[in-house]
């Protein structure tokens, strides 16, 4: 099956067990192009929205913010965002951390964003059903 | 790893990263990565601003204010610049995904566009958010 050269670098028990991809990484690598493909547009409405805040004072924001479709739009943003952000600090952790706090620095990521999103879409809840 | 000399194969080895010149396509690929872990703290600062403004303006009136001074405004321009390049890079990547544009003539065209359009679009958004009364 291995071409010769790919055989050599296999050690015996490798080539055994037959140990090749983990065959669920493609997973988390399609999750990360969707996700990036909906943070396109949502980025670039939250950017749009903001300079066009720029002078707004508070009352003004919270009428915007309280509008059905900002908040909908609010949160898929922090659920897309936090998504991709989880899934992007997963492999910057995987590839440099070496040691057993590998695993703890990736929980620690989840569960991180797993707060963040929450906390944000409470936020915008509270806003648009209050008043 | 197995330390047995018989299962140890002189497998071939990379040198190490600072070896390498420094060129446009390794330097978008870090950038990519380092603007994505800056983004991820903006991100935070997006969840603290959308609490402030649930909380009532007592609260958000001075987080807007730390937003909005200088050091806040400096903050805010590097944030702007690391998102544009972020999508930018990101969507050639998603070029890139549909195996297209890999020639090194397209790869060098692709992402001098990304340095050109992130800057572009940075410079756009603040003369944009200037002209609203920033």
């Amino acid at each position: 099956m291995d071409p010769p050269n790919m055989q050599n670098m296999r050690s015996p028990l490798a080539r055994a067990i037959g140990l090749g991809s983990a065959k669920e990484g493609v997973g988390s690598w399609w999750a990360q192009r969707v996700s990036a493909v909906a943070l396109v547009p949502l980025t670039l409405w939250f950017a749009a929205s903001i300079i066009a805040h720029t002078s707004s004072d508070y009352a003004t924001f919270v009428v915007w913010l309280r509008t059905p479709l900002t908040a909908v739009l609010m949160i898929l943003l922090l659920i897309a965002l936090f998504y991709h952000t989880a899934l992007g600090l997963q492999v910057v952790i995987e590839d440099y951390v070496h040691s057993t706090t590998r695993f703890a620095a990736v929980i620690a990521v989840r569960l991180g964003c797993s707060a963040l999103v929450t906390t944000g879409v409470v936020a915008v809840l509270h806003i648009t059903l209050s008043g | 790893m197995m330390p047995s000399s018989k299962t140890t194969r002189s497998r071939p080895l990379s040198p190490n990263v600072q070896i390498y010149r420094p060129q446009l396509t390794s330097v978008l690929s870090i950038l990519n990565r380092i603007t994505g872990v800056l983004l991820s703290a903006s991100a935070v600062v997006l969840v603290v601003w959308l609490v402030a403004a649930a909380r009532g303006p007592q609260i958000y009136v001075p987080v807007q204010a730390a937003i909005a001074s200088w050091i806040g405004r400096i903050v805010l321009f590097g944030a702007t610049f690391a998102f544009f390049l972020h999508l930018c890079g990101g969507i050639r990547h998603l070029v890139w995904d549909t195996v297209n544009g890999f020639e090194l003539r397209s790869i060098y065209i692709s992402g001098w566009a990304v340095v050109a359009a992130s800057v572009v679009l940075t410079v756009a958004a603040w003369i944009a958010s200037a002209s609203m009364g920033g």
